[in-house]
């Protein structure tokens, strides 16, 4: 598959036709709404619990100026240091300058999406560092050199085999005949292959679930402890964040815990949620001597004052991807894109440009899942339609699909047309199907029914139908 | 870099001005909600820990007083096979428990060292809506001794149990500042990331075992 956006529709194809692929997909969707439906009657306060994450995150970013600023004092009263990087680029110059000056070469990564987003692991590479990945999942990835295909599940799209492949093609230095057909087996050697890092690491850069305005701490949420290992046997902790991470306290934090892992894996809460503030004191036995943590806008700001603001709030949760139809269709590498599902085809246009994005606001069924498990209330549906109506406008749209969609519009407004053109398409369908019962070639749309039986209409529109039919008179 | 601070400040300013367009900003909540099952006395909130921490897949042994802490630690390991060796936090309350009535075991107060698999730590609170720990670094707990065992072992006396994480925090809020680190521990560490099955003891603890003790301290 290619990593490009633009190819989605030759990607979807090439997805759609890999079992492997398809058996995950199903999996995944399968089990994420049996186990969100147990956790919601665990919890009956969660549609609550959604509610105020929203009002939370909606007062963060209208006081995100203020509140970065407190964060970015509370930080230094700590002892560590606050550094700003407008854009991608800024950020992986920083990171490395961070890594340079630390004097280590071993460098361990946590799981996060904005280091995807800033393409660091290869900027490092090419610089002389070799960043390793520690999160099981992204740990698979960077052997097979594949980009994650979910927020939350990187690897959901491979098989234990597969990653059996991965860990034999990278680990050179064990027996290649060893048995590995067990999740277990790699389970094992994994943890054997990268406990020898942490012990041994210089760097660790993680992410930031949240940051604490009021105390400048930043929370970061694992299953695996994989964080808490990286910032307490590294000897410098870099965390990078983007700028809407923000929260102004603890208590809006633990708030957000609450919904944060419940929405990704329908668990009550992650193995570890971390309160970190700043690098060791004098009386600590161990953590980091120093604490760096990199905020980066790249495109945030410009969303913030734009009709996408609402994207800010996402936790990266994932939820709308685990449910999504078209994601559960085609899985995330068909996007082409970091972030894929609902919130990467409104994530990708604004941070790559409509040009190459633009087939993703179109892979959406408009079902309207995404924003039923949101757990901040992100309108996906509508913003979505904002980027077909933004495409519309589009010069560069061609002029067969503009007059298309005119047509359909003048129709759609006047009612008499609109059921003229309705009973001459049902007459005209009930004549191809007459023999069959069933419509195999349908003008237009031959793609959409060469996979397809259409049954055939029996009787007329349904508006006719229901002038012919006696309603119930209501009783009084 | 003060450049792209102004930059992205100068931004940030005009879109919030956007944002709000004339209207108020956005206020905080007024109250927080505390879900009912993070609320109740403290045998509710002890009971409730208990099934929130099995569901987690943490195990518990519950004992009378911190005399009876280390013979419950030397049959739990017999139990599970972890050998007779284990570190302890240099948590005055730990250090002061009878060691030396189980002289089986080979106990010391060190640094984790490669082939050591067990270590006992103290919490600080265990909070009664998730069957969860909370743990803080400082000079008597090693961050290190909960995270690079094999099994975690963890002393919690039921006078810190709370309902929430709010609640938690405030225990630790009493010795300020804030800790370096903070950790809320759910259960042993785990994965689903290979073909979505869950896995236990991926780079932390395989086991969380909690020895919570009810009554006072001795």
């Amino acid at each position: 598959m290619q990593p490009d956006p633009s190819a989605f529709s030759a990607n979807a194809r090439l997805a759609l036709d890999n079992t492997k692929l398809q058996q995950a997909l199903g999996k995944l969707q399968g089990d994420f709404r049996r186990d969100r439906a147990s956790m919601l009657c665990r919890l009956p306060e969660f549609e609550a619990l959604r509610d105020q994450a929203r009002v939370i995150k909606d007062h963060a970013l209208d006081h995100l100026d203020g509140y970065l600023e407190q964060f970015e004092e509370r930080v230094a009263s700590r002892g560590g240091a606050v550094h700003w990087c407008e854009d991608a680029a800024a950020a992986r110059e920083t990171i490395l300058r961070l890594c340079r000056e630390s004097g280590g070469s071993r460098i361990l990564k946590g799981k996060s999406m904005l280091s995807e987003e800033i393409e660091l692991n290869d900027f490092l590479s090419e610089n002389g560092l070799d960043p390793v990945e520690t999160d099981l999942g992204e740990y698979i990835l960077q052997l097979r050199r594949e980009r994650p295909s979910h927020v939350v599940m990187p690897a959901i799209h491979l098989n234990a085999q597969q990653v059996g492949d991965a860990f034999r093609a990278g680990h050179t230095d064990l027996n290649p005949s060893r048995d590995l057909d067990h999740p277990n087996d790699l389970l094992a050697e994994a943890r054997a292959k990268l406990r020898q890092k942490f012990l041994n690491s210089d760097v660790g850069i993680t992410g930031a679930n949240f940051l604490v305005a009021e105390t400048g701490s930043i929370v970061l949420v694992t299953n695996e402890g994989n964080g808490d290992l990286l910032h307490t046997l590294s000897d410098t902790h870099i965390v990078l964040a983007g700028i809407e991470k923000i929260v102004p306290t603890l208590s809006d934090a633990v708030a957000l815990v609450r919904v944060l892992a419940r929405s990704a894996t329908t668990q009550e809460i992650t193995s570890y949620t971390s309160v970190i503030s700043g690098p060791r004191q004098a009386s600590d036995p161990d953590g980091p001597s120093v604490f760096h943590v990199v905020l980066v806008d790249n495109g945030r700001s410009g969303l913030l004052g734009s009709a996408f603001s609402d994207v800010l709030r996402c936790i990266r949760c994932g939820a709308c991807q685990s449910l999504c139809p078209v994601y559960g269709a085609v899985g995330g590498h068909a996007y082409g894109a970091v972030y894929s599902g609902p919130i990467g085809s409104i994530l990708t246009p604004a941070l790559v440009g409509l040009k190459a994005a633009k087939p993703l606001p179109e892979a959406s069924s408009f079902c309207g899942q995404c924003q039923d498990v949101c757990p901040v209330h992100i309108p996906l549906p509508a913003l979505l339609r904002r980027w077909r109506e933004i495409i519309f406008d589009d010069p560069a749209l061609s002029d067969t699909v503009r007059a298309g969609i005119k047509i359909w519009a003048y129709a759609a407004r006047r009612p008499r047309l609109y059921r003229f053109f309705q009973r001459l398409a049902v007459a005209l369908l009930a004549a191809l199907g007459r023999k069959s019962g069933f419509i195999r070639n349908l003008p237009l749309a031959g793609d959409w029914a060469g996979a397809r039986d259409l049954p055939a209409p029996q009787g007329g529109t349904f508006m006719s139908q229901w002038r012919n039919h006696k309603p119930h008179e209501p009783q009084s | 870099m003060t450049d792209a601070r102004a930059a992205i400040m100068g931004r940030l300013r005009g879109a919030i001005a956007a944002r709000r367009s004339g209207g108020p900003a956005a206020a905080r909540p007024d109250s927080y909600i505390r879900p009912r099952r993070a609320q109740g006395g403290r045998a509710e909130l002890v009971a409730r820990f208990h099934e929130m921490a099995l569901f987690a897949g943490a195990s518990i042994t519950t004992i009378d007083n911190d005399v009876a802490a280390p013979a419950a630690v030397a049959r739990y390991l017999s139990r599970e096979g972890l050998g007779d060796r284990l570190i302890l936090s240099p948590s005055a309350r730990i250090l002061r428990m009878p060691w030396s009535d189980t002289p089986r075991l080979s106990v010391c107060q060190s640094h984790f060292r490669p082939g050591d698999r067990v270590a006992v730590t103290e919490a600080v609170a265990g909070v009664a809506e998730t069957g969860t720990l909370l743990v803080r670094s400082g000079a008597d707990s090693p961050n290190a001794l909960h995270l690079l065992p094999e099994a975690h072992i963890a002393v919690l006396d039921s006078a810190t149990m709370v309902g929430s994480y709010e609640d938690a925090l405030q225990i630790l809020g009493q010795d300020k500042p804030l800790p370096r680190v903070a950790t809320f521990i759910t259960g042993p560490s785990r994965t689903a990331d290979i073909e979505k099955t869950p896995q236990i003891g991926v780079h932390g603890p395989r086991q969380l075992h909690i020895i919570l003790i009810h009554g006072e301290a001795t």
